[in-house]
Order: C-alpha cells, then structure tokens, then sequence
C-alpha cells in the first residue's frame, strides 16, 4: 500500500509529468490562457489517462509480450480509439462540456503525456494497481500545473509586461520558475 | 512544381480546399528552417524539444531522427492522399508516423546504443509530436510528393537546427563541455540548473525574449525610416 501511495505521490510532485517529464507541454502552452478550460482540460486528461493505463496493461500483459516493437503502434490506436470513445460518451451525455472543450478534446491524442505515461509504465514493469496509482497521480499532476500556470497567465493579462515580452518568451520564463519550484520535491527521492 | 499524379489520370487541374499556394521547392525547404521554423516560432514538438536537449549529442540524434520520419511520413501520405478516406485520415496518417518511428527507433537502438539508452522513451514518442501529424495534415495530405519531401526536409532541418543550438547552449554552460570535449577549462564551475528541466524552459524563453528584442529593434528602424 505505502508502495502505491508513494507512486502517485512522486508522479504528482516529484517527478510532474508536465514541469519535470516535459510530457504534455502542447496543452501546457496552447490551452492555459484560462483557468476553467485549463482545469476541465486536466480532468478530461485524467480520464484518458486512467483508460490508458489500463488499455496499457492489458495489452502489455496479454498480447505484447511476443511482439515488442509493435508497442509504439498498438499503444497509440488504442489510445486514438480512447480519446474516439470519450468524445463521442461526453457528446452524448455531458454536450455542454464538449461544447466547453472544443477541439482540444481530440486533440488529447497527439498529448505526449498520454503515450508516455504508457511507455513509462511499460518499462517501470508496473502492475495494474501501481498502473492506475501512476495514471491517476499524472493526471492529478497536469491538472496542478494546468491550473497553477492558468492562474498565473491570467494575472498577467492584466499587467503592464515589456513588448518583447508579450508572447511566449514570458510564459517559457515563468513555466521555468515553477519548475524550479517543484525541483524542491526533488530530496523526497524518486520512483521506485 | 505541379502535384505528380498518383492514382487515376485527372483530366482537370486538381483542386484541393485549404490547400498551400504554389511556391518553388527552395522555398518549400527554406520556409521550415526560417519564418514557420517549429521550435522558435510555432512552438510545435516541445515536449521532445525541451527533454532531450540536455547535451548536443542527443539533442542532434533526436533532430536527425525526426527530420526522418517527417520525411519518410511526408512521401507516404503525400503518395496515399486520394486513397485515404477523409474520416479516417487522422488515424491513418497517425498509423504511418507510428511505423516509421519505430523504424527509427531500431535504426537508433543497433547504430547508437547509448544515444538510444539516453533518448529513452522519448523516442517512441516522437509519435505524439504535434509537428508530425500537422504537417501530415496541413501540408502533405494536399500537394504532389515532392514539395510533401521538401516541406518535411525543411521543417525537419529548422527542428534539428533550434534542438542543436538549445542543447549546445545548454551542454557548454551545464557540463562547459560540447559533445563530452571539455572546452571551457578546469577552472569553470558547471551551471548543472541548465541541464536540469528548469533550465530547458530558460533556455527557450531567454531564446525567444531575444528574437522577439531583434524583431522589435528592426520593426523600430523601419518605421523610423518611413
């Protein structure tokens, strides 16, 4: 139990996959000019996340273990048909949300977090609990720093920034603070 | 350069909408390595551009390797474009990128085995680049094979390009070594922030900050001039 409660600890804060991993900075920088869709974003990522890492496993555990050079491939059909199924489940049930996300719902498929959080399962060796605690702490994490620098963006809209600055040569400044920041949690150790 | 016809003979000039306009094939490769470079001006494929710039070495080998599979993905959807069902495009062109990655990923694994244990997972992850597929879709997926080649060979060079030049900075005032030579002495102190992740996103901002400076000083003169 301590085992699963440290991973999804270290894949929150330690080692966060979008300011440590660099995984998933496209959403970083295309979608944080608001916090409401930076978070919702997160969610949605969390969920796609977590199908993923289950998708992930099974087909590691069951049909991969012959074929290893076909993971690139396999992973990301799976997580194409994934993204394909969310879309189509929160058209049909939530169509104010799909209407709120927009084209960044399919866009989820081209998020390097994703892919990655199933090729870093895969060579971690995790099993499916310690698969799922790793999703859900990834998730959890792009959703911080989503929101963390949503917040910060947000604020400086309204301030009186240098021209040369008003396009992403700040934001990349800011994104390096927060990096910093989280390079704290660095003396808690890494992931097993 | 008019678009090589691949499949059944089209008696009309073919017409696609959204298509890029005509242009020369030096412009075609010039155009990826200048004003729609990837890294410094449309910030596509950051997620590879800041994880492995850490020495030059890598950051050249994962250039290189992209530059590939743009090129070889490029041809491919260029030559398959009007067989390509319009609802299944993105999975299509998604399944072509993947194949050709994985090639590269071999290719890197049996001819650079350290480069390849340092590249570590963010090499089968060149798929979810967001250059790749938007090339595929913005550019490849309209136009004859050879201006596809040439627009995957530019981009693919404007990438290598921008990773070489973050990581050599990146490289020589973190280790003050470039490709494991020692250049600048005994006496300096390695900056190690700069090859930790922090140091990525400065690199790239501070890099930005003074394009954007150039690009405002020369705006400055030429309205001084008017």
């Amino acid at each position: 139990m301590s085992n699963l409660a440290w991973i999804f600890v270290s894949t929150l804060l330690v080692n966060n996959f979008t300011l440590v991993m660099f995984l998933g900075l496209c959403s970083f920088f295309g979608v944080t000019a608001k916090i409401e869709t930076a978070w919702r974003l997160g969610l949605a990522n969390t969920f796609v996340l977590l199908l993923t890492a289950v998708g992930a496993w099974v087909l590691n555990t069951y049909i991969l273990a012959q074929t290893p050079f076909l993971r690139t491939i396999a992973f990301i059909v799976v997580i194409g048909s994934g993204v394909q199924i969310t879309e189509m489940a929160v058209k049909k049930y939530f169509p104010v949300l799909f209407r709120q996300l927009g084209i960044y719902l399919p866009l989820i498929t081209t998020n390097c977090a994703i892919l990655g959080l199933a090729l870093f399962q895969t060579s971690r060796h995790y099993n499916l609990a310690e698969a799922l605690a790793f999703a859900i702490g990834a998730g959890l994490g792009l959703t911080l720093a989503l929101s963390l620098m949503a917040s910060i963006r947000e604020r400086i809209e309204v301030a009186d920034v240098p021209v040369i600055a008003r396009r992403m040569g700040l934001v990349l400044v800011i994104a390096s603070c927060l990096s910093m920041a989280f390079m704290g949690f660095a003396g808690m150790g890494s992931a097993p | 350069m008019t678009a090589v016809a691949s499949g059944p003979p089209v008696t009309a000039p073919e017409f696609v909408p959204g298509a890029p306009p005509p242009a020369s094939l030096a412009a075609d490769v010039w155009r990826g390595i200048s004003r729609e470079n990837p890294v410094l001006v449309q910030f596509l494929g950051m997620c590879p551009t800041m994880a492995v710039t850490n020495t030059l070495a890598n950051g050249f080998a994962m250039g290189i390797a992209t530059l590939f599979v743009l090129v070889c993905s490029g041809l491919l959807v260029s030559l398959f474009r009007k067989y390509i069902a319009h609802e299944v495009r993105i999975t299509a062109f998604i399944l072509i990128i993947a194949t050709f990655v994985t090639l590269a990923d071999m290719i890197l694994a049996a001819t650079f085995p350290t480069i390849s244990k340092a590249l570590g997972p963010f090499m089968p992850l060149i798929v979810a680049n967001c250059l790749l597929l938007g090339r595929a879709e913005a550019f490849a997926a309209k136009v004859g094979p050879v201006r596809a080649v040439a627009d995957g060979f530019g981009m693919g060079m404007g990438f290598t390009l921008s990773l070489s030049l973050l990581s050599a900075i990146r490289e020589l005032l973190g280790r003050g070594s470039l490709l494991n030579h020692d250049l600048l002495g005994p006496r300096f102190e390695p900056w190690v922030f700069m090859v930790m992740p922090p140091g990525g996103f400065l690199t790239l901002g501070i890099a930005l900050l003074g394009l954007a400076f150039i690009i405002e000083i020369r705006r400055r003169r030429a309205r001084r001039a008017a």
